[in-house]
This record gives structure tokens, C-alpha cells and sequence, in this order.
């Protein structure tokens, strides 16, 4: 046991080492994947506006809502469920995606979980200049409470990377697995405040909090839309977090040695 | 600089290849191993091969091993678990000085990057320093005498120019113990003298050369020790030529 903690944390501090080919090769999936097109990576940026904008207007009327109130809104809730939808989605394929790189070099595990990183982080990005466009238009400025959504970003880091490294290692010892993350991510879009506001459930809001993908949205996204978090959704988020990590690390201990094989 | 000598020590090894998904890869393994009768159940009751056991060998500086025997008799696995790819599931080995493996002509390589951006990446997976890979990149590009084309796509390149790039990436990392599969001989009588010579150098600069390979012209010229692998066990373990007259002499079953 002590003997695979030690392999699993070198294979760690390794991967870091290799932050800079993490790096490149997040960088490259980035720009082969929008190779040739003249917008590149804009053209996300386009569809999810078109997509906010479009929704806003649909929503807003079939909700009685205040277009000032729910756009913000739902261009923060769009932009953040995409990258964490998107990055569930590829944490699949996390080894999967690297067999030839696996099985003609050693390499740490926990570089491919930086790749997935990387690649999400420079999507969101550009998926940030909608936020960014709409709060604007709306001339909303959230003020100083805004800076209370930081201390979440580290969270989201370490859980992204664990989530890679446990569905990447998951998916490619038990390829079912892949279709089963996409239709559970599929529910969970529908079951969690992103295109309605927690409000809309009344009381029955109170149980939001056992929702661990409400909890990690909203410690972002309520101190930009100008309401520090509460502190429930804050411990919730901690506590969900630290579950995440802590089955990903048991797990990624035992599998380490076997991803090789697997793939 | 270098005071330690550079050493390979396997003890033990044993891998078994768990057989999961139905995939032509692992079908194929599955026909290779049960024609050599390799296939069992662990206690799990998952079907596995034993694609390696028992294998005990140590090297010092200065010793360069062939492995030979017939497809499927585990030299590539070997070699895997040499590199660090596969971690055997009992024994362990220990490899002190660096190490780098010619497993996969075109590692890493992408035909949609330039040529020099592939030449980045290979540096990065090794993990040069920017110097390091500034060198690395005159090294490559000088060698591989693709001037202009090298901010071009591979995918634009002659099957000879890739050849080249990759050709000269590989052997453009010397490490003090080298693993290396038989693909890399493979178009050994078509490479120019220029590409052998260099290949020689690297092998030469070795502390440590581990080969795989069919052809025992290649093993009789490069390595002064043998072993004969047959069915994922040593058969045999000795001087270069002794032992090859013995696997050469054996008609293969």
C-alpha cells in the first residue's frame, strides 16, 4: 500500500513536471481540432452566444422572467455546464485517447488528466467573451462580491483533474462505461439549475444542495451574478469534493499499474 | 559527470495480460497464445496470458543483449516492461542511468503538425529543457535535410522525408541504455550509409543496448549476449554466438 501511494504521488509530481508538454499537447488537440477554419475556436464562442441569446428570449417569456435578470443568468450557468459537461464527457477518453503515446513510452498517467485540463480551460476561454458580451449589453457589473467566485477555481481544477483520472481509467478498463457518463450527464442537465434559477422550485429548493453539480456551479456562479454564496453550498461543495478526490485517488492507486494493459 | 555504471536487473518478472475486450489485437494475442498454450484463468476466472514468467537477467555497462525467438514468445513485452510501460505483476526491475526506448517509429508524431513542431513535442516527451530542445531541433533539422519543409505539415511530406524526420528524431536522443525493437532495422539495407552510421554511434555511445530482432546477421554484428525467449520463458541465456547456433539449429515448432 505505502509502495503504490509513493508510485502514484511520483507519477503525479511527474506529470507536473511535464506541465509544459501538457501544455502543448492541450494546446494542439485545440488547434488541430479548428485546423483550416478561419474563426478556429470562435466558432464556439458563436454557437454558444447564438444559443444563450436564443434561449434567453425562449425562456424568459415561457418563465415570466426579466430578460435583465435571466440572461446573466443563464450565460454564466451555459458557459460553465459546457465546460464541465464537455470535460466529464472527454475524461472517458482520457488514456484511452493516448494508446500509442502509452504503449511506446512511459509516461505519468497524470499528464493525460493536465491534457484534458488544458484543452477544456482554453475552450472556456473563449466561451467567457459571451459572459462577457452580455453583461456588458446589460451594463451589470456584479461588483466586489465577483472576487468571491476565485477560492472555487482551485476546486474546479483538482476536481477536473480527478475526474479524468477516474473515468479515464474507469472507461478504459470498462469501455460501457463512456455511453452511461454521457446520458447520466444528459439527466443531470435537466435535473440542475442551469437554464431555470433555483428559485423557480419555491421550497422545495431547500434540496438543492444534495445536487453536487448545483453546489460546484453555483460557488462560481452566484458571487458573479452579485450573491456571495451560502455557506451550505460551500461546505457541500467541499464535501462532494473531497469525496470525488478521495475515491479517484483509492481508484488510481490500484489502477496505475494496470491502465497500460487495459488500454 | 556520469560516476555510477549504468545496469539492467529483472528478477522475476512475470507478466500476465488480462484479456478484456474482444478487440482483433487481443483476439490476435489470444491465437498466438494458445497455440503455445500460454492461456489460463486467474482467480478472478478472467482469461489471461502469460505473456512473461520467471525471467531472471541482469545487465552491466558494457553489455549488449539480442533477444530472440519466435512471434509471440514475449521479446516486445519484455521490452515494454524494460521501458517502465508494463509493470509486471510479480518480480521487479531496476534500470539505473537513463533510458530510452525506439518502441514506435513515429511516437507522438502527427502528420497534421510541421515538422518542427513534431520535433518540439518529441523533446517535450522526454523532457528537455528549451536548450535542450533548441539543440535537439538543429540537430534533427540538419540531419534530416528537409530545410524549408520543415514548417510544412507532415502530412505534405514524401514517405522518405517522413521517414527521415523520424528516423533522425530517434536516434537523436543518446541515452546510457538503450531498448530497441526490430522496426528500427527493418529498412536497414535501404538506409543510407549516413543513416547507419549514425545509428551506430548511438548504439556505440550505449552504456547498455537491448535489441529485439528476426535477423541473427544483425544479432551476430551488434550484441555479445543472447537470450532465447520461447514461450515467455528463457530458454536459453549465454554468448552471442553459442547461443544463436543452438536457436538458428532448432527448427521452430
Amino acid at each position: 500500500m505505502a509502495a503504490r501511494n509513493r508510485f502514484a504521488i511520483s507519477d503525479v509530481l511527474g506529470g507536473l513536471r511535464l506541465w509544459r508538454l501538457a501544455w502543448s499537447l492541450g494546446w494542439l488537440d485545440i488547434r488541430l481540432r479548428y485546423r483550416g477554419s478561419m474563426l478556429g475556436p470562435f466558432w464556439l464562442t458563436i454557437s454558444t452566444g447564438v444559443m444563450v441569446g436564443s434561449l434567453g428570449f425562449l425562456y424568459s417569456a415561457l418563465f415570466h422572467m426579466d430578460l435583465r435578470d435571466y440572461l446573466p443568468f443563464l450565460a454564466l450557468s451555459q458557459v460553465l455546464w459546457g465546460f464541465l459537461a464537455t470535460l466529464v464527457g472527454e475524461a472517458c477518453a482520457a488514456f484511452t485517447e493516448s494508446e500509442p503515446v502509452i504503449r511506446s513510452i512511459r509516461m505519468p498517467f497524470f499528464l493525460f488528466a493536465q491534457r484534458i485540463l488544458v484543452r477544456n480551460v482554453l475552450v472556456l476561454a473563449h466561451n467567457i467573451c459571451v459572459i462577457v458580451v452580455v453583461f456588458l449589453a446589460l451594463r451589470i457589473w456584479p461588483g466586489s462580491t465577483a472576487l468571491l467566485a476565485i477560492p472555487a477555481l482551485p476546486l474546479w481544477i483538482v476536481d477536473a483533474l480527478a475526474v479524468s483520472l477516474l473515468l479515464g481509467g474507469i472507461c478504459a478498463r470498462f469501455r460501457d462505461i463512456m455511453p452511461i457518463v454521457n446520458s447520466v450527464m444528459q439527466i443531470a442537465f435537466f435535473l440542475s439549475p442551469v437554464i431555470w434559477k433555483p428559485e423557480q422550485l419555491g421550497p422545495r429548493a431547500v434540496w438543492l444542495p444534495f445536487n453536487p453539480f448545483y453546489d460546484m456551479l453555483e460557488i462560481v456562479r452566484a458571487p458573479l451574478l452579485g450573491q456571495p454564496p451560502s455557506l451550505l453550498v460551500w461546505a457541500a461543495a467541499l464535501g462532494y469534493s473531497s469525496v470525488l478526490c478521495g475515491v479517484a485517488w483509492m481508484f488510481f492507486l490500484r489502477a496505475r499499474g494496470r491502465i497500460a494493459f487495459w488500454i | 559527470m556520469m560516476s555510477f555504471d549504468a545496469s539492467v536487473d529483472a528478477h522475476d518478472v512475470s507478466v500476465l495480460f488480462p484479456l478484456y475486450h474482444g478487440n482483433s489485437r487481443s483476439l490476435k494475442k489470444l491465437l498466438v497464445a494458445a497455440a503455445s498454450g500460454r492461456l489460463a484463468e486467474d482467480k478472478q476466472h478472467r482469461v489471461v496470458v502469460r505473456a512473461l514468467s520467471d525471467i531472471n537477467f541482469s545487465l552491466k555497462s558494457g553489455e549488449r543483449l539480442g533477444l530472440v525467438g519466435s512471434n509471440g514468445a514475449g521479446k516486445t513485452t519484455l521490452l515494454r516492461v524494460l521501458a517502465g510501460i508494463y509493470e509486471p505483476v510479480t518480480g521487479r526491475v531496476r534500470l539505473h542511468g537513463t533510458m530510452n526506448a525506439l518502441l514506435d517509429p513515429s511516437l507522438g508524431m502527427n502528420s497534421e503538425l510541421t515538422g518542427r513542431e513534431n520535433i518540439m513535442l518529441r523533446g517535450l516527451y522526454n523532457g528537455f529543457s528549451r536548450p535542450m530542445l533548441t539543440r535537439l531541433e538543429e540537430d534533427v533539422i540538419e540531419f534530416s535535410e528537409l530545410s524549408d519543409f520543415i514548417d510544412l505539415p507532415m502530412r505534405i511530406y514524401s514517405a522518405g522525408m517522413s521517414v527521415r524526420l523520424g528516423f533522425a528524431l530517434a536516434t537523436a536522443i543518446r541515452p546510457r541504455i538503450l531498448l530497441m525493437d526490430e522496426w528500427f532495422l527493418a529498412g536497414d539495407a535501404g538506409f543510407m550509409e549516413k543513416a547507419s552510421r549514425r545509428l551506430e554511434d548511438m548504439v556505440r555511445a550505449a552504456d547498455i543496448l537491448v535489441l529485439t530482432t528476426h535477423s541473427d546477421q544483425i544479432v551476430r554484428e551488434w550484441c555479445t549476449r543472447v537470450i532465447w525467449l520461447e514461450k515467455g520463458r528463457i530458454r536459453a541465456d549465454g554468448p552471442a554466438d553459442e547461443i544463436l547456433d543452438q536457436y538458428v539449429g532448432t527448427p521452430a515448432e
